[in-house]
């Protein structure tokens, strides 16, 4: 938009300059390099996984399996019982992902579109609490779980989603303060109650952002390790990351092709998640990452 | 006066109403900060003067545990280990994402796949992208000692030598550092053109529009991921559990890692919330000498 017709001819006359060649060759080759390098990881990950076992181990490596075999595919679900994992976590990940829909609007919006006296000094408090690692609440929270008896439920994993989460207040919250407060106003004149404004107006102009915040926690509960890890002792339970890390720990390297297999089922979903949404997904992390 | 007095009675029921529904809104989270906030956090310090197991009777020590975890040469091996993760891998990651974003804001065709490879690795879980990085890390068979192989270098044997599994641990860490790129790139999408052709106007050469415009531009960024870095880094545990246990040889014990070893493992929940007291500490302080040293050199547009 900034090239005007004289200044794209400048550019065209520019682009032929050796030295503007030769930096571009640059520029394209470091891109390219580095390509290969984030790039050959995933390709190791799912060739090992459909290749035959003898051709895991050749060497030299072969780069283009000579048959595709889904036996690895097979061995990850007899193995382990990588079905039930799964089911499990999509279980948990469900339960959290409408408990911080729920309760982060409604706190963002007491934050943002209510106009009242801790409004402020609350939100600040939320912004704060993002300070404490989560290793000094662990053991505290650990016990008041042990407590309730909850050990080996998905309760410790799940309920405190329905309590809202700092990160999520503030993503929230600057979102809804960009919706015109008059819109509000004009509600409430027609006598709509503070309950209707929210659910009828705020949370539908919202949609974008709760779908951030439902994408994140979705993938925040697939990917959780140390909740499974401290609260879940019964196989059965297991979520796909506890049950992932555990395979890996009991086999070691023996059972390669089940581990890749295993390991691409489990990334799956987040690349699917993210090729779906990646326009969210993008501004969620720009939007969250500085500005606002 | 009546009609005053009753428009008056009518705002301040009206600025109750407004309090109560505040305060009905946020009511969870208000939970969430006395339940799973301030009272684990008091708890916290409580019972790290105690000798609490969950198990077993538990009382009151004073500052025992403090005493101890000095005296601790895990505690300083934990230390080490991840200062020295932090050290190396923070500003090497920091470097290639932003020297990826410089590239990539240079008019690139094909922005958006590069962009997508680049980013792509750092939202993987965590866990199977240890799993991943064990096979890559195999002394005989894994990718990168055979890539290497080909540059005529004998790889070391990664995860099982307690020199190298270290730098295994940033090695697989960086290839989750392309997050920070599209941080990065927002912020150099935003940097103001007129600026750069007003420089160029001026005869400002490459490196001096780079030095003069790019970075203090950039700096509120980079001094962004600096700190979240270096508070996610203390807190490095899942690789370290995945990838190598600790081992070998306690080598890639992180802090969190010899914490949860004390709280979980030994049932020594006192001295893990001692411990988890200290990084809590460190934590603070090291961000707020992040703040002085940094900070005051951070450029911040329009302020």
């Amino acid at each position: 938009m900034r090239l005007t017709l004289a200044g794209s001819t400048a550019l065209t006359r520019r682009h032929l300059r050796p030295a503007f060649l030769l930096e571009r060759c640059i520029i394209y080759t470091i891109l390219t390099g580095f390509s290969l390098l984030f790039s050959v990881p995933f390709y190791w990950l799912i060739t090992t996984s459909i290749k035959i076992p003898d051709e895991i181990f050749a060497y030299p490596i072969v780069w283009v399996p000579s048959t595709i075999t889904l036996e690895h595919y097979i061995g990850a679900f007899t193995i382990v019982p990588l079905a039930r994992y799964i089911a499990n976590t999509m279980i948990i990940a469900i339960a959290t992902v409408i408990g911080a829909v729920l309760s982060n609007a409604l706190i963002a919006y007491g934050l943002a579109r209510i106009n009242w006296s801790l409004a402020k000094p609350l939100f600040a408090i939320f912004l704060a609490t993002m300070m404490v690692p989560g290793a000094v609440t662990m053991i505290p929270v650990y016990i008041i779980f042990k407590t309730l008896g909850w050990l080996d439920t998905y309760l410790p994993l799940t309920v405190p989603s329905y309590f809202g989460a700092a990160f999520f207040i503030f993503l929230l919250r600057q979102f809804f303060l960009t919706i015109p407060l008059e819109l509000s106003d004009a509600a409430r004149i027609d006598g709509a109650s503070e309950l209707q404004i929210f659910s009828q107006i705020v949370l539908p102009l919202s949609k974008p952002a709760l779908a951030t915040l439902a994408l994140f926690q979705f993938i925040g509960s697939w990917e959780n390790f140390i909740g499974p890890l401290i609260y879940l002792n019964n196989k059965d339970l297991y979520t796909i990351a506890i049950g992932l890390a555990m395979f890996r720990n009991e086999y070691g390297l023996r059972e390669i092709g089940p581990l890749m297999a295993a390991s691409t089922i489990m990334i799956l979903p987040v690349i699917v998640l993210f090729f779906l949404t990646q326009r969210t997904f993008i501004q969620g992390i720009t939007l969250t990452g500085l500005k606002g | 006066m009546i009609q005053v007095s009753a428009l008056r009675l009518r705002i301040s029921r009206r600025r109750l109403e407004c309090e109560l529904w505040g305060l009905l809104f946020t009511s969870l989270g208000i939970l969430h900060l006395i339940w799973l906030t301030a009272y684990p956090v008091l708890a916290s310090l409580y019972y790290s003067f105690t000798s609490y197991s969950v198990i077993g009777r538990w009382r009151w020590i004073g500052l025992q545990n403090y005493e101890r975890l000095f005296q601790d040469p895990e505690f300083y091996n934990a230390i080490y280990n991840t200062l020295y993760l932090i050290v190396l891998g923070l500003p090497i990651g920091i470097f290639a994402s932003f020297l990826l974003a410089i590239l990539l804001n240079q008019r690139v065709r094909g922005l958006s796949v590069y962009r997508t490879l680049f980013y792509l690795p750092s939202i993987l879980p965590a866990v199977a992208t240890a799993v991943l990085w064990t096979w890559i890390f195999h002394p005989t068979h894994g990718l990168l000692n055979i890539a290497l192989q080909l540059l005529g270098i004998v790889g070391p044997n990664w995860l099982a030598d307690p020199a190298w599994a270290k730098p295994a641990l940033i090695v697989m860490g960086l290839w989750g550092a392309g997050g920070s790129t599209l941080v990065f790139l927002a912020g150099l999408q935003d940097v103001p053109q007129e600026l750069y052709d007003a420089a160029m106007v001026d005869g400002a050469g490459r490196w001096a529009k780079f030095r003069y415009i790019t970075i203090p531009f950039m700096s509120p960024y980079l001094f962004f991921s600096l700190v979240t870095g270096l508070i996610g880094g203390f807190q490095a545990f899942t690789s370290a559990y995945v990838l190598t246990f600790g081992g070998p040889v306690r080598s890639t014990v992180t802090y969190v890692f010899y914490l949860w070893e004390n709280g979980f493992s030994y049932l020594k929940m006192g001295y893990a919330c001692a411990l988890a007291w200290v990084l809590f500490v460190v934590i603070v302080v090291f961000t707020l000498i992040t703040f002085h040293l940094v900070g005051p050199r951070v450029y911040y547009a329009g302020r």
